[in-house]
């Protein structure tokens, strides 16, 4: 958490432009595991109208439709508070059409390059065919690892550049390319598990909650346990 | 049918006895299989049995086989009208619903999201009618900012007359694309869809409900004739007069959707006072708000696909004292993917007694332990019957909220309820 304050502040950017597959699942769940270890916390929802503030622990961008993304990419750009952010050390979770802006480059609707926020080494562009359906991964080891389970519907692909590592390798389902899914640099982690990610992975909630507030004690499990599980095995 | 060529004739007669046979052997309503075997038999079917008619089309993502029912049954008022009241909305079901009535003039047609504009060219429809648009099953549907740019082009191309909804920015902007249009104010309670101007990606300013506004290229919430006054429970028509609306069919959606049809009533020359009393008979569409009653409870069927038609839901749920149940699937005509339960807002339900049914109540189960509402897990609407009337012998209702195939299962086990 910063130094002047004592609550954990999530911070949503742009609901308005991205927030297309129950997105807000994410701010939910880790409010609720932070809170839930005594953790005070705030979310607030930044408007594409608004300036994106600096001082947040963790930042979280949804997916979108093609037209939102690349304002929301415009706009990020302009406003430069997440790239500070970022810099800070903030923790982010970008998914879907989140995860391709936050990256150097990615594809509009004709696979033009288009220019990203930059605070994560990908690039994106538009594969032959949509990925659509359940996917199952397993995560890097110096991470945490486990298996995490989404659901994707995307048709990008991405590769990483020298400063990105993947978050996790494919199991079932394509991500990035079929082999590795999501990427990650320092504190920002980027994946096309899309909307809900954190309330299907509990354990991805805690890395992002460890990164600001270092360890945590463990939870008694919980319907997100269950749920975890049950995907899992309705994939696999 | 004698302006039919003989093809098209022979092809709609097959249809149809296709259809018979599916309703006699119980596989369905028999609505789509009719259409599907039509449509190999002869493509331009549709544009063929459209000749001569005047058509009207219905669409949105919520409220469409509620509408379509309610404007055509204000339609009687002219004579036969063809409708696909089962919803088979694509145009299999629209072909099956024009073979099976050949001499009706008028035909009203609910049509899918998607289809609306290339039905709207085959059918060549006099009117065209839209409520709402909203994220509806993402893993198969296309972008609504996208459909709404299609709907604008397909209604440029032609000479209907579009009737819409104002008050709901995409779809204002569609009906901005036709020659002629009727708006009415008819409401928005889900806005998580349009916070963006259509026409260029401007934050809009809402203020005050229900005016929309862009301060970026001043496009703006077209000037309606006709508005709901949901306080009131009315409808106030374009010469300012006041309809109470008292209708059977429950909530603001419903009298969303009445005001909508009483405006499309108009523009055939029907007027509210002919139009309304036939809106206020409907009890029941489709199976949607139908009751059944059983072990002495009183059992409401409410269907909800996406998460603008759950916030409806709750808005008409019975007192806090009723008990709900929640039921959600996830197979492919529901979508396959369950992120949307994310967008609804479940802490309404607090102070409820709430059950979780359906292949996918485990996700239900986390939503709602993570908005901290209370809920107990349940296999059948049955055994919660049997459970609540042995706790509180004094419930005497139970409402049921349910997605689409959670929505039919339940249904058919009672019957194929109406
Ligand atoms: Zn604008």
């Amino acid at each position: 958490m910063s130094d002047t304050s004592s609550v954990l502040r999530i911070v949503w950017i742009y609901p308005d432009l991205l927030s297309t597959y129950g997105d807000q699942g994410n701010a939910l769940i880790l409010r609720r595991r932070a809170e839930q270890r005594g953790i005070r916390t705030e979310i607030l929802h930044v408007h594409s109208s608004d300036p994106v503030p600096a001082e947040g622990d963790v930042y979280l961008l949804g997916g979108g439709e093609d037209r939102p993304q690349i304002l929301a990419a415009n706009r990020l750009r302009a406003d430069g508070g997440l790239k500070r952010a970022a810099e800070r050390g903030a923790a982010v979770l970008a998914v879907c059409a989140g995860y391709q802006i936050v990256g150097q480059s990615y594809g509009d609707d004709d696979d033009n390059p288009l220019p990203g926020v930059g605070i994560l080494d990908i690039h994106s562009g538009r594969g032959e065919t949509r990925a659509v359906g359940e996917i199952v991964a397993d995560v890097a080891p110096e991470l945490g690892g486990g298996r995490i389970t989404g659901f994707e519907n995307h048709q990008g692909r991405t590769t990483l550049g020298p400063t990105a590592t993947p978050l996790s390798r494919t199991v079932a389902g394509i991500g990035n390319d079929g082999s590795t899914e999501g990427a990650y640099q320092g504190q920002v982690l980027g994946t096309y598990l899309h909307g809900p990610a954190l309330p299907r992975n509990p354990q991805l909630a805690d890395l992002l909650l460890r990164m600001r507030v270092g360890e945590l004690p463990p939870l008694p499990p919980s319907w997100g346990e269950a749920l975890h599980e049950e995907r899992l095995a309705a994939a696999l | 049918m004698s302006e039919l060529p003989l093809r098209a004739q022979l092809a709609a007669v097959v249809g149809k006895g296709a259809a018979s046979l599916s309703r006699a052997t119980g596989r369905g309503d028999g609505s789509v299989i009719g259409g599907k075997v039509a449509l190999k038999v002869e493509p331009d079917l549709l544009a063929q049995l459209s000749r001569g008619r005047r058509i009207a089309l219905v669409s949105a993502t919520n409220g469409k086989t509620t509408t379509t029912r309610l404007i055509a049954s204000a339609l009687q008022e002219l004579g036969p009208v063809a409708t696909n009241e089962h919803g088979a909305n694509m145009p299999t079901g629209h072909i099956t619903a024009l073979a099976n009535q050949p001499d009706a003039r008028e035909a009203v047609l609910e049509v899918d999201e998607k289809y609306l504009p290339r039905v709207l060219e085959a059918t060549n429809a006099a009117v065209v009618v839209l409520m709402n648009l909203s994220r509806d099953q993402m893993d198969r549907a296309s972008e609504i900012n996208l459909l709404a740019k299609k709907w604008r082009d397909a209604l440029g191309r032609t000479q209907a007359h579009v009737v819409a909804n104002a008050d709901d920015p995409l779809v204002a902007w569609a009906g901005l694309g036709a020659n002629y249009a009727t708006w009415v104010s008819a409401g928005q309670r889900w806005k998580e869809d349009s916070w963006c101007c259509p026409e260029c990606g401007g934050h809009l300013k809402r203020d005050p409900d229900p005016h929309w506004e862009c301060p970026e290229c001043g496009m703006r919430r077209p000037d309606a004739t006709w508005s709901v006054d949901n306080e009131n429970d009315s409808v106030v028509d374009p010469g300012e007069q006041r309809w109470p609306l008292r209708m059977s069919l429950p909530g603001d959606a419903n009298r969303a959707n009445a005001a909508i049809a009483m405006a499309t009533a108009a523009a055939y020359g029907i007027p509210a006072a002919q139009s309304l009393p036939r809106l206020q008979e409907i009890r029941s569409v489709a199976g949607r708000y139908t009751s059944v009653v059983t072990d002495g409870v009183e059992v409401r069927l409410l269907l909800a696909k996406n998460p603008a038609g759950w916030l409806e839901s709750f808005s008409v749920l019975d007192p806090p004292r009723v008990p709900v149940i929640l039921s959600v699937n996830a197979q492919i005509p529901d979508g396959k993917d369950t992120s949307w339960l994310w967008d609804v807002d479940y802490s309404v339900l607090r102070g409820r007694r709430v059950f979780v049914m359906g292949e996918r109540r485990t996700d239900l189960a986390l939503r709602l332990e993570t908005d901290e509402v209370p809920f107990e897990v349940a296999d059948r609407v049955s055994d919660v019957v049997a459970k609540v009337k042995a706790e509180s012998p004094d419930i005497t209702k139970l409402d049921v909220i349910a997605n689409y195939t959670a929505f039919q299962q339940i249904r058919a086990d009672y019957g194929r309820v109406e």
